[in-house]
């Protein structure tokens, strides 16, 4: 009997889609670029316009760089999540990783007029706030992962994350409530999400965590398809259970936080995906689904992006809002196909 | 007699089982010793309550016991390390799997887990263990099916040849004939006698079926509060050990037919 099984066609696929889809994705925007042109620009070969080498090499590629980092990343934290706590609805941030990191935009935006002047538009520049979202889901991080330590129950860390980010959110409210319009407004920007505007170095430093979360994640994946059978069968087998935990949540930290800092908060993608891909992989075992989900990830969000880009236009769309617009009706349309949703 | 105790496998001297918290021990069940032989098929009995669960928990690793101490092997419980002790050990529990969308195979197969390497790849020996485990509880013709379309019964047997993939010594199941017709219920328990004998794997199982216990296993640990009688069926019978199960102003055992029956 044939025990394991190759998902060579899907793989494929969603090979091929992920190509179309980033030469598509830079090819449309407020100027329409050749695909052809794209192809002799990569070859090294320049186009017959300068501006249009100069678009794509530093602003359309970072972008959709950074959209597929954005959306594997977050899909494979959902993944995480969903076989950690065993619950189809978890996402990545569950552990209140994006409270904690609107948190620290919130205090730095709405509490930049307190430092006043100089200091102030200093603290403004895109790398701060970078570095305060980075600071507000570390911080969060570290809580939970104190949590970890001291409770054995997976499902009480997932409702303390919750309560983590009812906190936050308070928090963000109260100085909401004390701040002018101009800093609500810029804060209100940045909780729309952005992939746009990102240097080669953010790219660089995003392509680093991402990469540490992806293979944290390769690491855990026996882990992973022994917890589908939940936490005592699991140990009886001899999974280290807290060890396990600690890995998976980390990994979960190190994508979902360092793709908010640098993005901002992305909703859906984190919890559709992984549903997606299960539709037509008929697999639980992560070895396969860590793959597929990061493809189908990426994918989703360079189209995700491609829409957002309003075609032939001038207008740029949030990021945040195009996915929960994509993302909602997808969750929506499997509950209804399946009556269950499964992890 | 020298024989007997090389072939020990698993041994309890004493013991007390229950839950240790801040405030002091809640002892659940205790005085309780019984050694039990290799290959032999070992039923254990009680009422609701009385810390079946607990003992099971206790002697397959999954909490510290109170007082007195589990061997296994002729080894204290406590020095092996979890990961040696999956090599020894395996368990069938009463919880279904939490992930409903695994597979039959893919759920047998993650038997072979304290074996494969780091990433879980299945090697020959491994195919071959998840083959026979499939072969014995019949579910090779459910392997491709998903664990939410099985019935109770298919459900407990593919549970069964998860624990065998996993190639123990030593399996604990509790209560698996729990929410089983009479005919899984027959099943379950000849399987697991056919198990016994025929890869002389030592099974300990907890049930309420007191009667088809008495009829299939080598020994039985009949638990009652504060003691607890470990011995061949018949002979509990003889000392009439089943009687101290239940208060006997509402159903009584009867020693001829080896059947429990309501009094008027």
């Amino acid at each position: 009997m044939q025990i394991s099984q190759t998902y060579r066609l899907q793989f494929l696929v969603l090979f091929i889609g992920l190509i179309v889809a980033f030469l598509v994705n830079l090819s449309i925007g407020s100027v329409s670029i050749p695909i052809d042109e794209i192809v002799s620009i990569f070859l090294g070969n320049g186009a017959s316009k300068e501006t249009w080498r100069y678009i794509i090499m530093d602003y359309r590629l970072p972008k959709a760089i950074t959209a597929m980092l954005a959306g594997g990343g977050l899909a494979i934290s959902g993944l995480l999540m969903q076989t950690l706590f065993r619950n189809p609805l978890a996402g990545p941030f569950v552990l209140g990783l994006s409270s904690g990191a609107s948190l620290g935009v919130a205090i730095l935006i709405l509490g930049a007029s307190a430092f006043g002047g100089f200091f102030g538009t200093l603290l403004l520049s895109q790398w701060s706030l970078v570095i305060a979202s980075a600071l507000g889901s570390f911080l969060v991080l570290l809580a939970v992962l104190a949590v970890t330590f001291r409770i054995k129950d997976t499902m009480a860390i997932l409702i303390i994350g919750l309560m983590f980010g009812s906190v936050t959110t308070a928090v963000v409210s109260v100085l909401s409530y004390f701040s002018n319009a101009e800093q609500l407004q810029q804060y209100i920007f940045w909780s729309f999400g952005s992939l746009g505007n990102q240097s080669w170095q953010g790219v660089l430093i995003l392509s680093l965590c991402f990469l540490a979360g992806i293979l944290l994640s390769v690491f855990s994946s026996k882990s992973l398809n022994g917890l589908l059978l939940g936490e005592n069968y699991a140990k009886s087998m001899g999974l280290h259970i807290k060890r396990t935990t600690f890995i998976i949540i980390l990994a979960t930290s190190i994508l979902a936080g360092s793709i908010t800092a640098f993005v901002g908060p992305i909703a859906f993608v984190g919890l559709a995906v992984p549903h997606l891909v299960r539709q037509f992989y008929k697999t639980s075992n992560h070895l396969v689904l860590l793959p597929a989900v990061l493809l189908c990830g990426s994918l989703l969000m360079l189209i995700c992006d491609t829409v957002a880009q309003l075609p032939f236009s001038e207008f740029t769309l949030p990021i945040n809002a195009i996915t929960s617009l994509i993302g909602a009706p997808v969750v929506i349309w499997l509950l209804v196909r399946k009556r269950k949703l499964f992890f | 007699m020298v024989s007997e105790e090389k072939n020990i496998i698993l041994e309890a001297r004493n013991l007390a089982v229950g839950y240790s918290s801040k405030g002091g021990d809640s002892v659940i069940a205790e005085a309780i010793n019984f050694s039990i032989l290799k290959g032999e098929l070992v039923g254990l009995v009680g009422a609701n309550g009385i810390g079946k669960s607990t003992l099971l928990r206790s002697l397959s690793g999954m909490q510290s016991v109170l007082k007195g101490s589990i061997y296994l092997n002729g080894k204290n419980l406590n020095e092996y390390t979890s990961f040696q002790l999956a090599t020894q050990l395996s368990v069938v529990l009463t919880e279904a799997p939490a992930s409903k969308n695994l597979s039959v195979l893919e759920m047998v197969s993650l038997g072979r887990q304290p074996y494969t390497n780091w990433l879980g790849s299945l090697s020959e020996v491994d195919k071959k263990a998840i083959n026979f485990a499939l072969e014995a509880t019949e579910t090779t013709t459910l392997a491709h099916r998903k664990c939410y379309e099985l019935s109770d019964g298919q459900m407990q047997r593919v549970a069964i040849a998860r624990a065998l993939t996993q190639d123990t010594p030593i399996i604990i199941l509790d209560e698996p004939t729990t929410h089983l017709d009479i005919y899984h219920r027959a099943y379950v328990l000849k399987l697991l006698k056919k198990l016994a004998s025929e890869t002389q794997k030592t099974i300990l199982f907890s049930t309420h079926e007191i009667d088809l216990a008495i009829q299939l296993t080598d020994k039985m640990l009949v638990m009652a509060k504060n003691e607890s009688f470990y011995n061949e069926p018949c002979k509990l019978i003889e000392d009439g050990r089943f009687n101290a199960l239940f208060p006997t102003e509402t159903i009584d055992f009867d020693g001829k037919t080896g059947r429990f029956v309501i009094k008027n």
